[in-house]
């Protein structure tokens, strides 16, 4: 740190620079330390928050773990009034509802991204990129006012009837439609997740060495077959952007709240009502009165937490190991 | 390089001063006239008519300020347990053993009623839907599933009614506006107490979920065929229909500021000694049945006395003078029976044993 700071400060006149650095060095020693602990204070302060979160959600849904053991991962009912309690309606809402809007999310996000490095000139690709952004800064009540108010009409009265029409024989098409469920969650879902898939797969996009494309434009290959080529070596850089999207998409709560139907319900057809763990934790909370009530809405957080977590992971662990490995050839 | 020294110099130098600020304003805080400051939470139902109240109650005793945060009466009633808050709010009354919970005694001072409706988009239907007990139920149970059923023609004789499905709509919260309305139909059909039950959360045979009597009345209003239920409040203003309900004498009553009151007088009678009562379904020929009480919480045994006299001049005010307002702002106010039976409570109210009332209002 010291000779980086002496190499810093190299510029300065020759005549004073010994005294003057002397008292600095001094002064500095005990600054630099004060800064390295507190920085690592704070790095700690995280890494203690996460187990402290771990530990307070365990300790507070004792009661519900107590009562229902594994067996809470796959009840079905819900039930406040005679405290029977299970999570699968909201496993099954959660991962339903994020597997859509991944469906929806991934072909359009790699598709920008490809656009954005390979093919769009630099006066296209910064708005382009601008506005992808932009998507992630709107608010996700303001996502979930605009469902309620014009996603779900629109589909509920011109798009789900059409598809029915054309696809009802599938259960997943069938029932009775209000335009609020499922299919409406991970629409909205979709759109929320796309800014973070496609910005990450922008930079995995870039890390991909240009010798690469030089290479497969040298061998003759059409600028599709180039793209081909650099999708290949960034294949697991983008699953890892996926999942970063993924988790996104499991622990989004306010949007999803208001255009999913809340009902916690298995239910085959993707029109019906469904509800999410994190939209669970939202609309119960605030009048859960009983404590075995309330240990269960802790032990869905305490789920979800889980859940997120392991996502985050795979998918940093994914990220990383693909820029490094394209990466370092650049470098060196 | 010395810049950042500089730098570090001008956060101290205003760290200091923000120190020295703050002590000054510390010091000159409580001079001058006492002021006390009363901190509530729970209901939401009522909460624009106690911000009202407070406001207005600060506006002619600028030395007592109250605050509340509706963050429901669930949360109400462990705020006043946990003795955080000064007064807590519900709408349902508290449970025996939630009072047990309690450090103190707790007292239950109704402050003003409120009813829920049932309200329903049914293009082509002109006039009020009329409902008996048990079709309500049905409807929310999902056994009855069509418009034009013949039970729903019978009670509606010469209604249009569309031969399309009913979309239930209900709350996705925990509220106490479906503790009011699950409790109706608890009381009024066997099948649903067994079924549901009576809960501000309940498992939901059919239907779907919205957020808030705001969620609710949006989703009624822009969903061809469906119903819900909300507070009158929320119908009132946005202009939707609400079902005349056939109440315990058998008559179909249209939701009403005194159809509610009307409910409340006809339930005084059956009142117990700690006010803790529910009127759904209540005696009377002009009772609205799914009518209820919303509370004020507060011990009886007050450990700040000027505190404590804040609270119990405002809570005379708001049993007297407020109720005037709560009409205005579409709250049903007490029968006066039910005001006398108050009177006692806000009486007994004490610190040390001294009752805190003092006789001027």
């Amino acid at each position: 740190m010291n000779e980086r700071l002496i190499a810093a400060g190299e510029g300065a006149p020759p005549l004073s620079r010994r005294s003057a650095m002397s008292g600095f060095r001094k002064s500095t020693a005990f600054a630099d330390r004060a800064f390295k602990l507190t920085t690592l204070l704070f790095a700690l302060a995280i890494a203690g928050l996460v187990v402290l979160i771990v530990i307070e959600t365990a300790r507070n849904s004792t009661l519900t773990l107590d009562k229902f053991g594994l067996s809470f991962l796959w009840r079905e009912a819900w039930d406040p009034v005679r405290e029977e309690f299970g999570a699968l309606p909201f496993i099954y809402g959660t991962t339903v509802s994020s597997l859509i809007a991944l469906a929806i999310a991934v072909p359009v996000s790699i598709g920008v991204g490809v656009f954005l490095v390979e093919h769009a000139p630099r006066r296209l690709a910064s708005p382009v990129s601008f506005l992808v952004q932009l998507l992630a800064a709107i608010p996700s009540v303001v996502y979930g006012l605009w469902g309620v108010f014009v996603l779900a009409p629109v589909l509920g009265e011109h798009v789900y009837p059409r598809i029915q029409s054309a696809l009802g024989f599938l259960p997943a098409f069938k029932g009775s439609i209000s335009g609020l469920g499922l299919l409406t969650a991970g629409i909205i879902l979709s759109i929320m997740i796309v800014p973070i898939v496609t910005t990450v797969t922008v930079d995995i996009l870039r890390a991909v060495p240009a010798t690469q494309r030089e290479a497969a434009l040298a061998l003759g290959a059409t600028k599709w077959e180039a793209a081909q080529v650099v999708l290949q070596n960034a294949r697991s850089g983008i699953t890892g952007a996926v999942i970063l999207g993924l988790g996104r998409a499991v622990g989004e709560t306010m949007a999803v709240t208001m255009v999913i139907g809340n009902r916690p319900e298995i239910s085959a057809s993707l029109f019906d009502p469904s509800s999410t763990i994190a939209s669970a934790i939202a609309n119960e909370f605030t009048e859960a009165t009983s404590d075995v009530y309330l240990s269960a809405l802790v032990e869905l957080g305490l789920i979800l937490f889980v859940l997120t977590f392991a996502i985050n992971a795979l998918a940093r662990l994914l990220v990383w190991a693909a820029t490094r490995r394209m990466g370092q050839p650049e470098s060196a | 390089m010395t810049k950042c020294i500089h730098t570090a110099h001008w956060i101290l130098l205003f760290l200091v001063a923000i120190a020295l600020l703050s002590l000054t304003f510390y010091g000159c805080g409580p001079s001058g006239t006492r002021e006390v400051r009363l901190q509530g939470a729970g209901a939401t139902f009522p909460n624009p008519l106690y911000q009202k109240w407070f406001s207005e109650y600060n506006k002619a005793h600028p030395d007592s300020k109250f605050d509340y945060q509706s963050i429901g009466s669930g949360g109400g009633i462990k705020q006043i347990t946990s003795r955080t808050v000064d007064f807590g709010g519900s709408d349902a009354p508290m449970k025996d053993d939630e009072l047990r919970a309690a450090p103190g005694e707790i007292l239950h001072i109704p402050t003003v009623l409120g009813a829920v409706v049932v309200t329903y988009n049914l293009p082509g239907v002109s006039g009020e839907l009329k409902l008996t007990p048990e079709l309500a139920a049905a409807i929310f149970l999902g056994t009855v599933k069509t418009w034009n059923d013949p039970v729903i023609a019978a009670a509606n004789p010469g209604a249009a009614l569309p031969a399309s499905d009913i979309t239930v709509v209900h709350r996705s919260d925990g509220s106490g506006t479906t503790f009011v309305f699950t409790d109706y139909l608890s009381k009024v059909s066997a099948e649903w107490k067994e079924r549901v039950g009576t809960g501000t959360a309940v498992s939901w045979p059919a239907g779907i979920g919205a957020k808030g009597n705001e969620g609710v009345t949006q989703q009624v209003k822009q969903t061809p065929n469906s119903v819900g239920y909300v507070e009158l409040l929320y119908a009132e203003q946005n202009k939707l229909p609400a079902a005349h309900l056939k109440n315990s004498a058998g008559e179909f009553v249209r939701p009403s500021l005194d159809s509610i009151t009307a409910a409340a007088a006809g339930a005084a009678g059956h009142m117990p000694d700690d006010l803790r009562v529910s009127i759904t379904n209540a005696p009377g020929n002009s009772a609205y049945p799914i009518s209820s009480f919303t509370y004020l919480l507060v011990y009886k045994e007050q450990q700040d006395a000027a505190k404590g006299t804040a609270l119990v001049d405002f809570l005379w005010w708001a049993t007297h003078d407020g109720q005037q307002m709560a009409r205005d702002q579409l709250y049903a106010p007490l029968p006066r029976e039910v005001v006398e039976r108050t009177e006692l409570k806000i009486e007994a109210i004490a610190h040390q044993g001294k009752p805190l009332r003092t006789g001027q209002p």
